[in-house]
C-alpha cells in the first residue's frame, strides 16, 4: 500500500472528472473539446470550470475534432498551454491534425477516453483508437485506474513541455471503465501542482524574429527533422522516469514507463496495458496461490515503447502472455508484437491473448486460464477471447 | 515592403502583390495562417522566408481553427496582433468550409482573406466549388457544368461584422477594406478575385487587366457588408445601370479557359450576371 500524504485530499471522482480536475490545476490557457462519448462529461466539467472562472482559459467550442486539434495547435505555437480530449471516431477525425502537431513537435496534451472504432458502431471500450496513433510522433501513456488518470494528466504537461522532449502527449484511459467509474482519488493541493508544472515557456510566434512554422521541407531537412523526432522519443524514456520520480516526491506514488508486479522470481509473465491491468493483478495472485510463479508487467508508456526495460524483464522468464485490446489486422495483437520485437533473439515464447474488443467482457478468470494453459503448454500462439 | 521580392510565384501571379498590399495595412504585428495552396509554395521552403511576419502553415482544412486558437493564445499573452488567414478558394469554400463556418459562427476575432483563383491551381488546375460555370479545368475538360458557390454571401449570412469583395485591379478599394476590417472586432472576411495566368490560360502580362474587366463587366462586383449593411464600392457603385456594364464576353474572351463556350452558354452567363445585379440593386436600396 502506498502511504497517504497528510497534505493530499481524498475525493471520490469518476475518471472524466478526475482528468478535468487535473487539467484545471495545470492551468491551460486555451481548451478546445468537441463532444464525443465517453469523453463528454469531461468536456462538460471543463466548460463548467471555465464558465465559473475556476479555470481562466478560453474554451473554443469547435465544430469538429479536426478543428479541436487545429485550434489548440494554433494556440500552442503562439505560446499557450493547451488541452483537448477525444475518443474513437473523434480521434480518427482529428488524425490529420494529430500528425500535424506531432510533426511540429509542439507541446500539448490530449486525453483519450479509449473506445472501439466503427463500423459496426460501438461506444464501448477497446484500445484500437489509441494504438492507431502510434506513428504520429506523440508520447502515449495509458492509465490503469482513475488515480493514474489524474496523476498522468499532470505529468503529461510536464513531460510534453520538457525542453529535451517537446512532444505532444496523449493520456489514454479506458472508456466507461475509467471515465464513468467513481473511485477514490487523492488530489494534490493547487500550490504543489503549481510548483510541479510552472507556467510554460514555449512560443514560436515572435514578431521580432518572425519564422515560418511548418513550411515546405527539402528531402534533406524532412528526414533530419524526423530523425530528431526519433531521438526526442528515445530521450523521453529517461525523462518520463525522471519526472515520475519528481512526482513521487510530491505524491508518494510511483510511476515510470513500466511497472512490474512480483517480477523478481516470475516464470509466467502476464503483460498488459490500461484498466484491465487490475484484473491481471488478481489473476496473477490467484495462480500464485496455486504455486505457479506468475508476475505482471504493466506497460504504461506505449510510445516511446520502453523496449530495453521490457527486454530486461522478459529475458528472465519462461513465457510471456500479452493481453491485447487492439489488433493490427493481418498481423496480430498490437502490444504482443511490440513485446515480441523488444524480445527479439531471446528464447522466450510470447503468446498473444486478444479480448475485450468493442467492450466484450474479460475477467480475471480468462487471464487465469491463459496463465494455467501456458503453464501446461496448452496456450496457443494467438488466442481470441470470443 | 512586407512581402519581399524573390519568391516562387509564377510570372504574372497576383498573390505576392495581394499579400504585400495586405501587409502594408496590417503591419508587422500580423500573423499569417496559410493552408495548403499556391501561397505555401510561394512562401518557399525553410531555408528562407519572403515574409517579414510570422507564418503558420496549416493543413488544408484547418486554418480558421488554427487562427482561432492562435488569437486566443495571443490574447492570453496580452499581445495585440492581427491574425490573418490567407487561403485559396478550395481551402475556403470546399475542404475548409466547415471550419470556416465554425469560426464565423463563433465570431472569432480573425481576418479571413480568400484569394480566389477559381480552381485548385497548386495541384494543376482542377475544378473547385468556386470554379465558375463553363470554365475549363483539368477535371472539367468540357467546361464546368455547375455554378460558382456564392461564398461571400454565405459568410455574410452568418451575421459576421464584416464581409467584402475585392479585386487586385482596385488596390485602393482593397486596402481600404483591409484597413476597415483590421480594426473591427470579430470575424472579418474579404473575398479577393485573384486571376491566375496558367490556370485561366492568358498571357501573364494581362493579370491586372483581367481583374479590372471582371469588375467592369459586373462579373465581380465590389461591395462590403458592414454590420449587415450592404454597400457597393468603388466603380461598382456606377454599374447598377446595365448599360454601364461591359458585356461579359469582354471578360470571357481574354481567357483560354472559356474558349470552348457556345454562344448559348455565354448568353447564360450574361443572364446570370444580370440577375445578380438585380439582386445587388435590391441589396443596395434596402440600405438607403
Ligand atoms: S498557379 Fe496561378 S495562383 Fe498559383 S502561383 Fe501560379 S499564377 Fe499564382
Amino acid at each position: 500500500m502506498q502511504k497517504i500524504s497528510a497534505r493530499n485530499m481524498v475525493r471520490a471522482m469518476v475518471g472524466n472528472h478526475a482528468v478535468a480536475y487535473a487539467v484545471m490545476q495545470a492551468k491551460p490557457q486555451v481548451l478546445a473539446v468537441y463532444p464525443i462519448t465517453p469523453q463528454t462529461t469531461m468536456l462538460e466539467k471543463l466548460s463548467e470550470y471555465v464558465e465559473t472562472g475556476k479555470l481562466k482559459a478560453r474554451m473554443i467550442r469547435v465544430e469538429s475534432e479536426h478543428s479541436a486539434m487545429a485550434s489548440i495547435y494554433g494556440a500552442a505555437v503562439a505560446g499557450a498551454r493547451v488541452f483537448t480530449a477525444t475518443a474513437s471516431q473523434g480521434l480518427l477525425y482529428m488524425t490529420e491534425m494529430i500528425n500535424w502537431a506531432g510533426g511540429q513537435r509542439v507541446p500539448l496534451v490530449a486525453a483519450i477516453a479509449t473506445r472501439a472504432i466503427a463500423s459496426p458502431w460501438s461506444i464501448l471500450d477497446d484500445h484500437q483508437d489509441f494504438v492507431s496513433k502510434r506513428d504520429a510522433i506523440w508520447i502515449q501513456m495509458m492509465a490503469e485506474n482513475v488515480q493514474e488518470a489524474y496523476d498522468l494528466t499532470l505529468q503529461s504537461f510536464k513531460i510534453s513541455e520538457n525542453q529535451n522532449v517537446l512532444l505532444p502527449v496523449m493520456m489514454g484511459f479506458d472508456g466507461f471503465i475509467l471515465t464513468h467509474t467513481m473511485e477514490r482519488v487523492e488530489v494534490l493541493p493547487d500550490e504543489i501542482v503549481d510548483s510541479f508544472i510552472p507556467p510554460r515557456e514555449f512560443n514560436l510566434v515572435d514578431f521580432t524574429d518572425p519564422v515560418g512554422i511548418g513550411p515546405v521541407a527539402t528531402p534533406e531537412d524532412y528526414i533530419f527533422y524526423r530523425h530528431q523526432a526519433q531521438r526526442a522519443m528515445e530521450r523521453a524514456k529517461g525523462i518520463i522516469d525522471e519526472i515520475s520520480r519528481e512526482f513521487q516526491a510530491i505524491s508518494g506514488r510511483t510511476y515510470g514507463t513500466i511497472e512490474c508486479y512480483l517480477c523478481d522470481d516470475t516464470e509466467y509473465l502476464l503483460a498488459s496495458m490500461g484498466a484491465w491491468t487490475g484484473d491481471a493483478r488478481v489473476a496473477v495472485d490467484r495462480v500464485r496461490s496455486r504455486g505457479i510463479r506468475a508476475g505482471l508487467l504493466k506497460i504504461r508508456t506505449f510510445r516511446p515503447f520502453p523496449k530495453e526495460r521490457v527486454r530486461d524483464i522478459v529475458k528472465k522468464v519462461r513465457k510471456v502472455i500479452v493481453m491485447d485490446r487492439a489488433v493490427s489486422y493481418g498481423s496480430g495483437g498490437v502490444l504482443a508484437s511490440e513485446v515480441r520485437s523488444a524480445s527479439y533473439g531471446l528464447d522466450v515464447p510470447i503468446h498473444s491473448v486478444i479480448g475485450g474488443l468493442g467492450g466484450k467482457d474479460v475477467r480475471p478468470l480468462h487471464m487465469e486460464k491463459a496463465l494455467d494453459d501456458a503453464y501446461s503448454n496448452a496456450l496457443e500462439d494467438e488466442r481470441w477471447l470470443l | 515592403m512586407m512581402f519581399m521580392r524573390g519568391n516562387a510565384a509564377c510570372p504574372g501571379c497576383p498573390i505576392p502583390r495581394e499579400l504585400d498590399a495586405l501587409l502594408e495595412v496590417t503591419g508587422e504585428k500580423t500573423v499569417l495562417v496559410v493552408p495548403a495552396s499556391c501561397t505555401t509554395v510561394i512562401l518557399g521552403d525553410n531555408r528562407g522566408m519572403p515574409s517579414k511576419v510570422p507564418v503558420v502553415h496549416s493543413a488544408f482544412a484547418a486554418s480558421p481553427a488554427i487562427a482561432s486558437g492562435l488569437k486566443a493564445a495571443l490574447n492570453a499573452r496580452g499581445e495585440k496582433a492581427t491574425v490573418v488567414v490567407w487561403a485559396g478558394d478550395g481551402g475556403t469554400g470546399d475542404i475548409g468550409f466547415a471550419s470556416l463556418s465554425g469560426a464565423a459562427e463563433r465570431n472569432e476575432d480573425i481576418l479571413y482573406v480568400c484569394y480566389d483563383n477559381e480552381a485548385y491551381m497548386n495541384t494543376g488546375i482542377q475544378r473547385s466549388g468556386l470554379t465558375p460555370f463553363g470554365a475549363w479545368t483539368t477535371t472539367t475538360p468540357l467546361g464546368k457544368k455547375e455554378r460558382k458557390k456564392p461564398l461571400p454571401q454565405l459568410i455574410a449570412e452568418h451575421g459576421v461584422p464584416y464581409v467584402a469583395t475585392a479585386s487586385i485591379a482596385y488596390v485602393f478599394d482593397y486596402q481600404a477594406k483591409v484597413r476597415k476590417a483590421k480594426d473591427i472586432l470579430g470575424f472579418r472576411y474579404i473575398h479577393l478575385l485573384s486571376p491566375c495566368p496558367p490556370g485561366w490560360r492568358y498571357d501573364s502580362s494581362l493579370t491586372v487587366e483581367i481583374a479590372k474587366v471582371a469588375v467592369e463587366t459586373g462579373i465581380w462586383p465590389l461591395y462590403e457588408v458592414e454590420k449587415g449593411k450592404f454597400r457597393l464600392t468603388s466603380i461598382s457603385k456606377t454599374l447598377l445601370d446595365k448599360k454601364k456594364r461591359k458585356p461579359v464576353t469582354e471578360y470571357l474572351k481574354l481567357q483560354g479557359r472559356f474558349s470552348e463556350l457556345t454562344e448559348e452558354e455565354k448568353g447564360t452567363i450574361q443572364q446570370e450576371v444580370d440577375e445578380m445585379w438585380e439582386w445587388l440593386a435590391k441589396m443596395e436600396s434596402s440600405n438607403s
